[in-house]
């Protein structure tokens, strides 16, 4: 049997139902796929996100804590120089000092052996004019026999 | 078809009424409905192959648009079912989603032309075809009946048998002996009720809506073009109110199968 008006109205009517579907259905149905895909497509990139985060802190944080380590290290090593150095300057200002006061001890000495001498010297000339000045029986004047005297308390 | 003038509408209309039967057995209990057996079993092949196959290729990244959609109705379900059932649901949700998409694509067959099916098979000498399975208490029954042996099965499951019976005649007025008839049939009839309140109303809601299709499908036969485009029209609006007709009785059917079943792990 051809078809007839029954079923070609049914079938017209068909046609605007599955064009309301399409036109008003479908679209939301669609929306729900399209928004789960996103939302799941967004989790795994923030999830993957987080993970590369995380590796690179974990990267950057041994990074770090081996620069630190290094610094310290480096620090030790800059402080135990230092010492070193403290020291040395140490020892050498006190062998400094100690031939300074060894130097000066030994000018003072000479020094005042020096003087020592000449006080001797003087006094050993005066003894020597008064000496002479008893054995001549008279005054020797100094002023004169300066020059005599002089050289014989040098040859003293 | 027998819309033909000299049959009328009524006879339009038993004719579509009538399910396709064998020949050797046209009535009796050996008259087995062959379209609403052929219709549903075509459609819950598609449905099994379908979510198969997007389970089998399902990926746990970014899913396609099918997976997608499968996993929306997924969830749909599930989340139907965690918020009635709170147990074990590797059984309840699989046959929830059977149920819902089942049941959903059976009366989705309603939104065809009513027409369309036996004219194809008119050119095959097949004279009666019924496209919508649930619009067959067979069809509706036999569904509701599983659910009851299911009710039953969960209920000795979760009480015991004593447990069970002792429930059964002790429920709801008291432990007296003289109460045992009175609870025993109080809750048979509670028992039984279930199925049939579960198959008639999808077999009633389907059955309403095919036959109002039918009573606006007259209008094509009734000789002007006015009431030709009122028929249109009709249908058109019919089918769209229909489509909200056919997930509601879906969405029904799941859910009291679900509440039916989660109450049988219950104790009173």
């Amino acid at each position: 049997m051809l078809p007839n008006a029954t079923l070609i109205g049914e079938m017209i009517a068909f046609a605007i139902l599955i064009w309301f579907c399409v036109q008003f259905i479908w679209p939301h149905l669609n929306k729900a796929i399209e928004e789960r895909q996103l939302k799941i497509a967004e989790g795994l990139d923030a999830a993957e996100r987080a993970r590369a985060e995380l590796r690179d802190a974990d990267t950057k944080v041994a990074a770090e804590i081996k620069v630190a380590r290094q610094q310290a290290s480096e620090i030790i090593d800059r402080a135990q120089q230092q010492a070193n150095q403290i020291l040395d300057k140490a020892r050498a200002d006190a062998i400094g000092e100690i031939n300074r006061l060894k130097a000066a001890a030994q000018d003072d000495i000479a020094s005042m052996a020096q003087r020592a001498r000449e006080e001797l010297r003087e006094k050993v000339g005066a003894l020597a004019v008064q000496g002479a000045a008893k054995i001549v029986q008279r005054e020797i004047d100094p002023a004169t026999h300066k020059a005599l005297l002089d050289q014989l308390a040098a040859e003293v | 078809m027998a819309s033909e003038p000299h049959g009328g509408l009524t006879e339009y209309i038993s004719h579509h009424l009538k399910h396709l039967t064998p020949h050797a057995n046209p009535e009796g209990f050996w008259a087995v409905h062959i379209d609403s057996i052929t219709v549903s079993l075509v459609l819950g092949v598609l449905f099994c192959l379908w979510f198969w196959m997007k389970a089998r290729k399902a990926t746990a990244g970014v899913p396609g648009r099918g997976q997608a959609f499968a996993e929306i109705v997924l969830e749909f379900v599930d989340g139907q079912v965690k918020d009635v059932f709170h147990g074990d649901r590797r059984v309840l949700g699989p046959l929830a989603l059977t149920v819902f998409v089942w049941v959903f694509l059976m009366n989705a067959m309603d939104l065809l032309p009513v027409d369309l099916l036996p004219w194809i098979t008119e050119k095959f000498g097949i004279g009666h075809f019924r496209a919508v399975p649930t619009a067959d208490t067979s069809m509706t029954f036999a569904m509701s009946l599983t659910v009851l042996i299911l009710i039953i099965f969960y209920s000795f499951k979760a009480k015991g048998f004593s447990g069970y019976m002792n429930e059964m005649f002790t429920a709801p007025f008291g432990k007296h002996p003289l109460l045992w008839i009175p609870n025993f049939a109080l809750n048979l009839v509670e028992l039984l009720s279930k199925p049939v309140s579960l198959a008639m109303r999808l077999f009633g809601n389907m059955y309403a809506g095919e036959l109002v299709f039918m009573l606006i499908a007259g209008l094509f036969s009734a000789g002007s073009w006015l009431l030709y485009g009122m028929g249109i029209v009709g249908y058109t609006v019919w089918g769209i109110f229909h489509i909200l007709i056919i997930s509601i009785q879906a969405f029904i059917f799941m859910v009291l199968t679900i509440v039916y079943i989660s109450m049988a792990h219950e104790h009173h």
